[in-house]
Parts: structure tokens; sequence; C-alpha cells
């Protein structure tokens, strides 16, 4: 069984958020980048459907050099190889156009199964990986808590909650699966894995290698502009629930919340 | 030119969804702010008899799409649908609900009609007839504002339970439409071949008008009996930090935050919980957030609306005993 991880690289979520003089993009001198957490659900699924059932995982990134880090990252986790999409024009790209370089990609690759994340703890969009699925003609499910793939490696049943209850859901292979935090505890990188990823082969690919034509990527093929970044709204000062003692502070609080704020 | 202002409605075993009546309300006023006509979209079986309704809320025409492949909810089944009704009329907008069905939705349409995409979107604006859409990013540590670009409709999802519904009108009424739509079985590739309902009966947290939260400083799986009184008293859904959900005290599906869930009630009192931004990214958009800590330094307190700082175990009994007097 052969499967495919895309992988993103984000900046670490612990990191702080500046909006650059352009207002249009954020100040990246001082972020730590990291593969989107979503991603390595992603990895850890792989790998386990690799254990079971054979074959290759392949990790699929697309961004600047950087992103490198990330894929020998996946690659020490224990994927067999990985594939970074790097060229200038991507710059700027929006979801959409990243989708389209992914699924030229993949087209050429051999694969029963692809991971994505549910969506980048960046832009939270979310829609990579269902607009690749569709260009490759390809059913996708996402949001995805657990996957059980059929004995015979043909069918894939997977369990997606949605609001107040669980679908069980499934599809025939290939297809495209989104993950969401419960499908799996990621493993860490051992030392060995970390030296063998040293070792096992990263290709890199420019749009021209996918065959594609640079005009439709980077800021220019852009379909959503975007216009302005700004912090976030401010909230009005709180307030500081007074009294003597807990019971004191409860019984404020509960005529705040009624008086007040009526939301109680 | 492309012209009117389309959502898609939302529907679970026959019923609606509230979720419809949000973008519903929202897309009539964009609709209006546009000088434009609105049009929903109802996709299901047997559904036809729910339509007349959205017209209270402002829809002027409900097309609908009765087919028993298009119920339960698929992706392949409502992509091929929308795809073709969208290819055929042009809609100028396409406004969807951000809920895990309209994310899966909107995602695949983005790459089937080839447009651009604003997901999970907090405000709409109409400048010179085009939508606007604000949407927080890097779990709300920036807010964008985004447009469009040689891409029709202009597409967005909305963010459950934070545009108004509105109050419906009895005397409006949408024409009813039949529409028109080939649905192949050979698109059909995923099924839903089970449902396992919660039975606890609890309402998820991201439809929760109101949501009691516990952390690490709950202490243990056994104390969260505290935030569940106060919960059914007021009419709340219990939820939880991710450290209380990876030490094993509360389910993944409990979650609130980045890796979690997004909620946006009108009361979120988060107990025992420091603030981490990972944290405040799934409830920064609450209406009103309480904060109890015992430490007055938590960041918490800087989102909190009402601060108390004291030990949750004495504030959440005493707080349960007092709300008891406003009901
Ligand atoms: C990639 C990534 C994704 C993440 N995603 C999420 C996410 O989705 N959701 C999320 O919540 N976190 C997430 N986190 C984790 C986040 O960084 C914090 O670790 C977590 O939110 C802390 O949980 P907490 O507030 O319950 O615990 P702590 O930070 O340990 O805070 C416990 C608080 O309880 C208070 N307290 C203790 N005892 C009492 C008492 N008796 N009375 C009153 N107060 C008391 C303490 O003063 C303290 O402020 C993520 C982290 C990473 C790296
Ligand atoms: N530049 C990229 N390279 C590889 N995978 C990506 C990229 N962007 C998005 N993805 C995949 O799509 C998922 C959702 O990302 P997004 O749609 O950007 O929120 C990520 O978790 C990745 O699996």
């Amino acid at each position: 069984m052969n499967i495919i991880v895309c992988l993103k690289q984000v900046p670490d979520t612990e990191t702080q958020i500046k909006v650059a003089s352009d207002s249009k993009s954020i100040v990246t001198d001082d972020v730590k980048w990291v593969m989107n957490p979503y991603d390595e659900f992603g990895v850890e699924e792989a790998l386990r459907l690799k254990e079971k059932f054979g074959g290759e995982v392949t990790v699929v990134g697309l961004g600047p050099k950087r992103v490198t880090e990330s894929i020998r990252t996946a690659l020490a986790m224990g994927a067999d190889k990985g594939i970074l999409i790097s060229d200038d024009a991507l710059e700027g790209s929006d979801s959409l156009a990243v989708a389209k370089a992914l699924a030229a990609a993949i087209k050429e690759l051999e694969y029963d199964l692809i991971f994505t994340g549910q969506r980048g703890v960046d832009d939270d969009l979310g829609i990579v990986g269902a607009a690749c699925a569709e260009l490759l003609g390809i059913p996708q499910m996402s949001i995805i808590v657990k996957v059980e793939v059929a004995e015979d490696g043909k069918t894939v049943k997977v369990t997606r909650p949605v609001e107040g209850e669980n679908l069980v859901i499934e599809s025939s292979l290939p297809a495209l699966i989104t993950t969401q935090k419960g499908l799996n505890e990621p493993r860490y990188a051992s030392l060995p894995g970390i030296m063998k990823a040293k070792k096992k082969p990263l290709e890199e690919k420019t749009l021209s290698d996918l065959g594609l034509d640079a005009a439709g990527f980077g800021e220019g093929g852009r379909k959503m502009k975007i216009v302005e970044l700004t912090p976030p709204p401010a909230r009005a000062a709180g307030k500081i629930v007074e009294g003597e003692t807990p019971q004191e502070k409860a019984a404020e609080l509960a005529k705040l919340l009624h008086d007040e704020a009526k939301v109680i | 030119m492309a012209q009117g202002v389309w959502t898609i409605a939302e529907e679970r075993e026959g019923e609606i969804r509230k979720v419809t009546y949000e973008i519903v309300s929202e897309g009539r006023r964009l609709a209006d702010a546009a000088g434009q006509e609105l049009t929903v979209v109802l996709l299901g079986s047997n559904i036809k008899d729910k339509a007349a309704e959205l017209g209270h809320y402002g829809a002027d025409k409900v097309l609908v799409a009765d087919d028993a492949k298009l119920a339960p909810y698929t992706t392949d089944a409502y992509v091929s649908v929308i795809t073709e009704l969208v290819k055929a009329n042009d809609p100028a907008i396409l406004l969807i609900s951000a809920s895990v069905q309209g994310k899966d939705l909107s995602a695949r349409l983005s790459g089937s009609l080839d447009v651009g995409m604003a997901q999970d979107c907090t405000a709409f604006a109409i400048e010179d007839g085009n939508l606007v859409a604000t949407r927080p990013i890097y779990a709300g540590k920036a807010y964008a504002n985004v447009t469009f670009e040689n891409s029709w409709p202009q597409m967005a999802t909305a963010r459950p339970k934070l545009m108004d519904i509105s109050e419906p009108d009895t005397s409006r009424s949408a024409e009813i439409v039949d529409a028109t739509f080939s649905l192949d079985e050979s698109v059909l590739k995923t099924k839903v071949v089970e449902v396992l309902k919660d039975e606890s009966g609890k309402i998820d947290l991201t439809e929760a008008d109101k949501i009691v939260s516990g952390g690490r400083g709950m202490k243990g799986p056994e104390n969260y009996n505290i935030l569940e009184e106060l919960a059914d008293l007021i009419g709340a859904t219990v939820g939880a930090s991710r450290s209380a959900v990876d030490a094993g005290w509360r389910p993944h599906s409990d979650q609130v935050g980045q890796t979690g869930k997004v909620v946006s009630p009108n009361l979120y009192v988060a107990c025992g919980i420091s603030g981490a931004i990972q944290h405040l990214a799934g409830m920064s958009t609450s209406k009103v957030i309480v904060a109890i800590n015992k430490d007055e330094d938590a960041p918490i307190f800087q989102k909190a609306d009402y601060g108390v700082v004291a030990d949750l175990f004495d504030v959440v009994p005493a707080l349960t005993e007092e709300v008891k007097k406003y009901l």
C-alpha cells in the first residue's frame, strides 16, 4: 500500500505574530517553522498502515527550501522518501494554486491513500486537501479521527465526528483523508531514525519539472486576495470580580452575569 | 455577468439545521447591500416541504434539489449537484456555513469551481458590489480582510454562531423552484454506512450557547462533576483544554482550541485554564468570557470580561448555588 502525506510547514503555534509594514503579510524573522501539527497525524497514520500492509510512504511538501527540514523530520519518523516542490514563482500562491502543484506532483506517483491535515494552523484555511482530491478525481473524507483499511487493501472505512454524531464513511481507494486530532499519537523521531533520514531520497521539483506554467502561480495567480492584515480586534477591558471570600465573589459574578451581561 | 447571492442550506434527517438560518440571514443582509436577489439551495431527499420557511428568513428563491442520493450528505453528491447548478446560473456570491459539513463541501467546491475561498469568516461586507470577508488567521493572532479576483462566485464560509439570525417574517415568501440536475451514480464513491449518535443528549460545543470548560486546574477527571452541575443548571455544555484531554480526563471531542473545536458561545466560563494562545484560538470569538483561576497573572484574564481570582473548587460550587437565584 503506497501512501502520500502532504506536509505544510507553518510557524510554531507559540510564535508571536506581527503584521508586516505592507499590512499584507507577517514578519517572519523570528518565526520557528515546524510541520503543521495535523500533518504529524498524517505521517503517523501512514506509518501505521505501512507497518500493517507494507508499501511506501512518500512525503510531499511545497514551499521554500526550509521545508526540507520538516520533510527530514517526517523521514526520521519513518517515511521512505520526500519530494519538495520549490520554485520562486510559487511565493505568495493561494490554496488553490498550491493544490494544483501538489496534484501535479502526486499524479506522477502510485498511491492508494493520501493524507493531508484538516487545516494548516497558519492561515486556518483547510482547502488544499479537498481541492487536491478534486483535481486528482478521487474521493475525500475530511476531519477524520479513525481510519480502517480493509484487509484486501481496496476500501477504507473512516470515522468523522460532525456536530453531535459520528459518521462512519466507506470509500473505495485511492482516496484522500484529512486528519483531525484524536486520530493517533504521533511518534517522535528516534536517534537512529534521524541518522537514517539523512540518507533517504529527497527529490526537488520546480514548476517546470511538473509541466506547469508559472503564470497561474504566485501572488499574481491568487484568486483570494489579501487586502489587509490587522491585529485582532481589541476586547473591552474586563472586570475583576470583587469580594472578600469565594462565596462573595461567586455571588457578585452571578449578579453580573444576570444583570449586566444578561447571559443567565 | 454573475448575479445574485446564493447560500447552501444544511439539513440533517429532513430537518433544517440552525446554521442554515444564520447564513440565510447573513445572505439576506449581503444581498440587500449588493442590491441582489438571495437564492437558497436546499438539497436533500423529500425535503421540499422545508423550502417555504426559508422565505421567512429572507430567501427570494429556494432552489430545491430533491433526490434520494442527496441524503444523508455526501461530498460527492453535493459537489456534483452544486457545481452543476452554479455553472448553469452563475451566482456572484456563494455563502456556506463553516460547520463540519460546510467546511468539507466548500473546500472541494473551491477545486471543482476553480475559485478562491475564504474559510471560517467572522464578518462580511459588500464593497463596490464585491464581497469582503474578515477571517482570523494564525489562531486569531491576526485578522485578514480578503477579496476575490477573477473568481466567480466569490465564495466564503461563516463561522457558526456569529451571524445573527433574523426574526422570521411570515409575510415574506420565496419562489420555490425545482432544480434541474443530473446526478450520476458513478460520481458517488463514498457512502455513509453508519451514524453513531451521541446518546448523552449533550449539545455539541460548536453549537452550544453556553460552555463551561475545565483545564489542568481541575486536578482530575472526577472533579468535572462540579462543572457538570453548573452546566446542567444553566444549559451549558462542558468543554476542556488540551491538557485535560491529553491527560485522558476528557474525550478529544471536548477539546477547545487550535487543535480542537472553535467555539463562539454567548457565555464561555474557563475554569482552571491558563489561557495559552492555542486555547484562546478556539474561544476568543465567544461573546462573554469568564475566567476562574487562582493565579492572578494567568493570561486568560486578559481576554476575560469577568475574572475571578480564586480557587475554582470554592467558587464553582458557590456559583452554582448563586445562579439558582436567577433561574
Ligand atoms: C501545536 C499545539 C496545539 C495546541 N492546541 C491546543 C488546543 O487546541 N487547546 C488547548 O487548550 N491547548 C492547546 N495546546 C496546549 C496549550 O499550549 C496549553 O498547554 C494548554 O492549553 C494548557 O492547558 P491548561 O490551561 O488547562 O493548563 P495549564 O496551562 O497548566 O493551566 C492550568 C491553570 O489552572 C490554574 N489552577 C490550578 N489549580 C486551580 C484551582 N484550584 N483553582 C483555580 N485555578 C487553578 C492555574 O493557575 C493555571 O493557570 C496546544 C499546544 C501546541 C504546542
Ligand atoms: N504548501 C504545502 N505543501 C504541502 N502540503 C500542503 C501545503 N499547503 C497545504 N498542504 C496540505 O493541506 C493541509 C491543509 O492546509 P491548508 O488548506 O493550507 O489549511 C495541510 O495540513 C497539508 O497537509
